[in-house]
């Protein structure tokens, strides 16, 4: 059979020499080997009072955003519930009544929208498929939880503070201040 | 009654005592343990005669190899109430008879022993006295008066060695 | 009252000593735990226990807060005395083993000569090997009174091993005890004060009763009473709490009192190297001993260090391989010393010179 890779090595079958059958001598590089490691640099990063700084495409928990005026994006298309791969998001729109027009943006908006984070493989196809860019994957973590209702996110969790209204939590909530 | 004294009845009953649980423990386990602990007391009345070779080599010989034997068997046998057959009358008859026989032949020894020598009831226990019991003195007299009893004990264990070997190589 | 016919005095300082020399090897045995995990830290390059107190040095006593106030667990099938006994016992064994080992030399202190050193008996090799032969019942007691077979097995396991490694201890100790001519710790430290050390007169029996002491133990490579990965947790299964406790300590414990022996048999135990320690007494008196005790602490460090390096470096022995090692290369090898060191010294005795 032809060779895949030129990285396959034969077992060498030879008979141990004197030095390897006393055992000792190995043990003696072994050790030399961990005695080395004493002097290497740990590369511990010590968790909370230094963070691990997140890649350019790190995709963590969802948010729902807004528009400048504080508006919602979301209009409850469905695209990212189709899109999504793990079934991991769901939603029921609602018409926008008069009087509500400085809410919502369009016409229609989710009255609820959920995400279930046990679910979600965290793979950014909503953030993809959204044609509103409502839906964005930010920088953070879904934090633990002790039971499986603490995992579904809803719109209280999802969006983010009114930029009009809230200007302050928006900014805390980035990592301005 | 000084503390020589005292270690001597203490040493003397926790020994009869525990002889005393090793026949009468139900659980086989029990017993070996009620039996190190015989050992003990009379490697602490060697230590009391100063002979402190033979407290440690009891200790070490019989507490802590052969005994470690014995409890290995049991464990492995795993012994106890309810797999403890039945023993018929006979069996148990001939026991008393045997011990009762011991036993009579130990209590004359001792009373001799008293009434002949009446020096050797006051010597109970030698706390730091004499060297009979001491490495020195003993290994000297192994090895030059009895030099050739004890040559050939040592024989006697090498070929018993020599048979455990070929014992367990035959398949 | 008759009774008072003892040197009280001398069973207050004897008292004393004793108190002082359990509670530093218990707070020594402390801190080896923690060290056992700072070192394997570090020769896994990472940082260890860093949280509990500056560099975690309070890491110790938090491990002992959790073992006190965890549940104590006494499975309702196991033999319940002999299930208390097993860690007491382990305990007991491992602690008697310190009143034979020289600590230092002597202190004069109001006219009196106190030596560092609980019981100089002319037995002491003997003594040790007999307190280590008891060892065994610990583990042995545990592992059966837990009625568990795994615990069963691993202390079937741990006897075993104990046995035949306690036979090429002993025959290389043979060959030390030929050079010296003596079976007491304290005159065979003296001796070494003014010559050379016996790791010079026998670096193969160093070796064999370095990897015997390994063994004894139940350190990597020979850890096999506590082989996880075919046994679970090993003997002490069915422990918890400070039964548990007791345990990990005795194996702690244990190590440092291997280490003192080696350091007293074969490294000139509180000899201080280089430094002629007669001339010392007389230049600073008392303060020599102290140093003295710091010299042996240190070889035990050093020893307790050695212990844990091969420890995160060696992969566990198969069980055959332990006893094929044991049998087959450790006893020859021992017997071998020993026949080479008894013609030597007959030599020597018979005045040949080379």
């Amino acid at each position: 059979m032809q060779a895949l890779t030129n990285r396959a090595k034969a077992v060498e079958r030879r008979k141990m020499t004197f030095l390897e059958r006393i055992y000792l001598w190995n043990i003696i590089k072994g050790m030399w080997i961990t005695f080395k490691h004493m002097f290497t640099k740990n590369p511990t990063i010590q968790y909370p009072e230094k963070k691990r700084e997140f890649s350019p495409v790190f995709r963590g928990l969802h948010v729902l955003n807004r528009d400048e005026e504080g508006r919602e994006r979301c209009t409850a298309c469905g695209l990212c519930a189709v899109a999504c791969p793990a079934e991991a998001i769901t939603m029921e729109a609602a018409e926008r009544l008069p009087g509500e027009e400085n809410l919502y943006r369009e016409e229609k908006y989710a009255a609820k929208y959920e995400i279930n984070m046990l679910r979600c493989i965290f793979c950014g196809l909503c953030e993809e498929a959204c044609p509103k860019d409502a839906i964005y994957l930010s920088e953070t973590f879904a934090p633990s939880n002790f039971n499986r209702k603490g995992f579904i996110y809803g719109k209280d969790n999802l969006l983010i503070p009114n930029p009009v209204t809230a200007a302050g939590d928006l900014a805390k909530a980035k990592g301005l201040n | 009654m000084n503390i020589t004294h005292i270690l001597f009845w203490f040493l003397s009953a926790l020994a009869l005592v525990s002889a005393m649980m090793v026949v009468v423990s139900k659980n086989p386990i029990h017993s070996i343990l009620w039996l190190i602990l015989v050992f003990f007391a009379i490697s602490g009345h060697y230590i009391l005669l100063n002979a402190q070779f033979l407290a440690i080599v009891n200790l070490i010989v019989y507490a802590g190899a052969i005994m470690v034997l014995f409890l290995f068997v049991v464990m492995l046998m795993n012994l106890n109430k309810e797999t403890e057959q039945q023993k018929n009358v006979w069996m148990k008859l001939t026991g008393v008879i045997a011990g009762g026989c011991f036993l009579v032949s130990t209590c004359n020894v001792i009373f001799n022993a008293q009434s002949v020598s009446r020096e050797l009831a006051g010597k109970t226990a030698l706390m730091k006295e004499g060297s009979i019991g001491l490495i020195g003195t003993l290994g000297k007299a192994l090895f030059s008066n009895y030099v050739i009893p004890f040559e050939i004990s040592s024989v006697l264990f090498l070929s018993a060695m020599v048979g455990a070997v070929v014992i367990g190589k035959k398949d | 009252m008759t009774l008072l016919t003892l040197d009280w005095i001398l069973l207050i300082e004897k008292l004393a000593l004793i108190i002082v020399i359990i509670l530093a090897s218990l707070g020594i045995a402390l801190y080896t735990t923690f060290a056992e995990r700072k070192v394997a830290a570090i020769l896994q390059d990472r940082p260890g226990p860093n949280r509990a107190g500056p560099f975690g040095l309070l890491q110790p006593l938090a491990d002992g807060v959790k073992m006190f106030t965890k549940e104590d667990i006494i499975p309702s099938s196991a033999s319940k005395w002999l299930f208390i006994l097993g860690p007491g016992l382990a305990m007991t064994a491992a602690l008697m083993t310190c009143a034979v080992i020289p600590w230092g030399g002597t202190i004069e202190l109001f006219d009196r000569k106190i030596d560092l050193q609980i019981a100089d008996i002319n037995i002491g090799i003997l003594y040790i090997f007999a307190v280590v032969s008891l060892g065994v019942y610990g583990i042995m007691i545990g592992g059966w009174a837990s009625n568990n077979k795994f615990s069963l097995m691993a202390a079937l396991r741990g006897a075993s091993q104990a046995i035949s490694y306690e036979l090429a201890m002993g025959l290389s100790l043979i060959a030390v005890l030929m050079l010296t001519g003596t079976l007491s710790l304290g005159e065979i430290v003296k001796q070494q004060q003014t010559g050379w050390w016996n790791v010079v007169y026998q670096p193969l029996g160093f070796l064999i009763f370095f990897i015997c002491a390994l063994a004894e133990c139940n350190r990597t490579p020979f850890d096999l009473p506590e082989a996880e990965n075919e046994l679970n947790f090993g003997y002490h299964q069915e422990y918890s709490s400070m039964k548990l406790g007791f345990y990990l300590f005795a194996e702690y414990i244990n190590m440092i009192m291997s280490s003192a022996v080696m350091a007293s048999l074969y490294f000139g135990g509180y000899d201080i190297p280089f430094v002629d320690d007669a001339h010392l007494y007389a230049s600073i008196g008392n303060w020599t001993a102290l140093i003295q005790v710091g010299v042996l602490l240190t070889k035990i460090i050093i020893f307790i260090f050695v212990f844990m390096w091969i420890r995160w470096t060696i992969p566990r022995f198969r069980y055959d391989q332990l006893m094929d090692l044991g049998w087959k290369s450790m006893i020859p090898l021992a017997l071998f010393n020993m026949v080479v060191t008894g013609a030597v010294v007959l030599l020597k005795m018979n005045h040949w010179h080379f």
